[in-house]
């Protein structure tokens, strides 16, 4: 599949937004943070959230129709992400204001919970809409939507422990320590897709694709002269070279850069900072990698111009 | 129910591409607006079609095989790009089973086209909505064409009539029976996708001539040798003619 660079940033952006919001949640049930920290995290999450909304505009041919898009959510993983995105960014904003306002923790603690919730909706929503097409080999796993929901964790506390180094320095260790866990939890079960994937083999041929039994098929011509939509949305159309790159790219900086930095540099901001970088430049190459690395099998059907 | 689809037998397709351009004079001039393209005869011409000829070569040298293969939309009976539309634009009839686009709905999202085996589906680089087959669903129950002419584009054209066209539902249809009896295949099984259109495949009218066919063993000429030939004097068959 071509990545699609609207998608890449929607899906890490706002998994880092949803998983900052967990990791403000998590202090707020086990150790009470300050409400001002509460609402300045709240805030950042939402500007993430919001910043992958935008992207994901880009994506789209006719932006100004994206409200027809909740209509099909019996059936749609796309439809239902559409209705749970905004719910969760409201969710976001009134468990802010709750703190910001110092309401009462009760109060904020509700909205919390129904945010986790939907902060988890989104999640499976997301990786859904990967997860739920057959013949997309590669994404068709439970690994797809736990990966989703690793990462989005990881880079969210890795922000969290950032971001709390400047507000409020005693929950920046803690943050950290969990940004470890969970990264490291992130990148076992990726490492566990990439060995499923590398095993796979694909269940469409071109013998079963025309129909023909025949061990030897070669495609001559493809029906167009240039390409088509077909030869531009299914393939990357980079060599095996670019890909391989961007995987050892992303298995070396979506954790085990950002571990050194989270282990050992817990109170500085610049630190913490700079490990969250590191790891959403990882997540933006592991995004491009499980587009690239997905293999559809229109792609039997173009495989020579001439 | 009905079930709208076309066979295509790829046993006398000669590749063509009469259904190509036929399909896209068509639904380029239809009431849904034009078929973008670009650069139609610059170097790297490309542009939204619902139909393509695909060639495919078969066995290795010298004992090969050139396939054509025409390709559009299989107006599958359990499409998998129907489900995950968002927005409701990509439908499936039930009166007739097409499975249509509503462009005014699309929001260009691709998520069907990504959801369709076969590469079924195009988006439009200009108006940014996906297409992709319709069955000529603006021909087809056309009350102003004659009714021989209410029949996709695309069969119209063929000049070796290699696409059918009708309801596979109904078994005793030309195209059922053309399924039935000449083994009609659908594409990629595997996906459980039931494409309503199906392909007819290659056949080959083989002879096979054993050896005792060539040199009979019982050769009217060499049973005759073995009888006993009548004396010159008897009376022969002529001679009744004769008496
Ligand atoms: S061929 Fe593709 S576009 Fe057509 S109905 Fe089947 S899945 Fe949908
Ligand atoms: S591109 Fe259009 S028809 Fe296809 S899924 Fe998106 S909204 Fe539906």
């Amino acid at each position: 599949m071509r990545p699609a660079w609207s998608v890449i940033l929607f899906t890490t952006l706002a998994g880092a937004g949803q998983g900052l919001f967990l990791a403000l949640f998590a202090a707020d049930l086990f150790a009470r943070a300050p409400p001002d920290f509460a609402a300045a995290g709240a805030a950042v999450a939402l500007g993430l959230l919001a910043a992958g909304l935008a992207a994901s505009f880009f994506h789209l041919g006719h932006p100004e129709r994206a409200w027809r898009s909740a209509a099909m959510w019996r059936t749609s993983w796309l439809s239902r992400e559409v209705i749970v995105l905004p719910a969760f960014m409201a969710a976001v904003a009134v468990y802010g204001l709750t703190h910001a306002l110092s309401y009462d923790r009760n109060i904020s603690l509700l909205i919390g919970a129904a945010a986790t919730v939907l902060c988890f909706a989104l999640f499976v929503c997301t990786g859904m809409i990967y997860a739920c097409l057959p013949f997309l080999q590669e994404w068709r796993t439970p690994l797809t939507v736990v990966n989703f929901i690793a990462f989005g964790c990881a880079s969210g506390f890795t922000a969290a422990a950032a971001l709390a180094a400047v507000r409020y320095p005693a929950l920046a260790p803690r943050y950290a320590l969990a940004a470890l866990v969970l990264g490291g939890a992130a990148y076992l079960t990726r490492l566990a897709s990439l060995a499923r994937n590398a095993r796979l083999r694909p269940k469409s041929t071109l013998a079963t694709a025309i129909g023909i039994k025949h061990p030897k098929i070669v495609q001559i011509a493809q029906g167009a002269m240039g390409g088509s939509f077909n030869t531009r949305e299914f393939f990357h159309g980079r060599p095996r070279e670019v890909v391989r790159a961007a995987r050892w790219a992303f298995l070396a900086l979506v954790f085990p850069l950002p571990a050194l930095l989270l282990a050992f540099a817990q109170n500085s901001f610049a630190a913490l900072f700079a490990a969250f970088a590191l790891q959403y430049a990882g997540l933006l190459a592991e995004r491009w990698y499980f587009f690239a690395e997905a293999k559809h099998p229109q792609n039997l059907y173009y495989q020579a111009i001439a | 129910m009905t079930q709208l689809a076309l066979v295509i037998d790829l046993n006398v397709c000669v590749g063509c591409h009469a259904c190509v351009t036929s399909c896209k004079q068509w639904n380029t001039s239809g009431e849904a607006g034009y078929l973008s393209d670009d650069n139609p005869y610059g170097a790297d011409p490309t542009g939204t079609f619902f139909n393509r000829v695909q060639t495919f070569e078969v066995g290795e040298f010298p004992k090969t095989e050139t396939v054509h293969f025409p390709k559009s939309c299989l107006h599958c009976e359990d499409p998998p790009c129907v489900p995950v539309c968002p927005t409701g634009a990509s439908y499936k009839r039930a009166e007739d089973g097409i499975v249509l686009v509503d462009y005014d709905k699309c929001i260009g999202c691709n998520y069907c086209a990504w959801a369709c085996p076969y590469g079924a589906r195009e988006i439009d680089e200009h108006q940014k909505v996906m297409k992709k087959c319709t069955l000529c669903v603006d021909r087809i129950y056309d009350q102003a064409l004659p009714e021989a002419e209410r029949k996709p584009a695309c069969v119209m054209a063929c000049p070796t009539s290699a696409r059918l066209f009708g309801d596979v539902h109904d078994p005793e249809s030309e195209v059922s029976r053309a399924i039935r009896d000449r083994g009609g295949y659908a594409l990629m099984p595997e996906w459980g996708t039931q494409p309503a259109n199906h392909y007819l495949p290659r056949r080959k009218a083989v002879a096979e001539i054993h050896p005792d066919e060539l040199t009979r063993h019982d050769n009217p000429l060499k049973v005759d040798g073995q009888l006993p030939r009548p004396a010159p004097g008897e009376p022969a068959l002529d001679d009744v003619t004769s008496w």
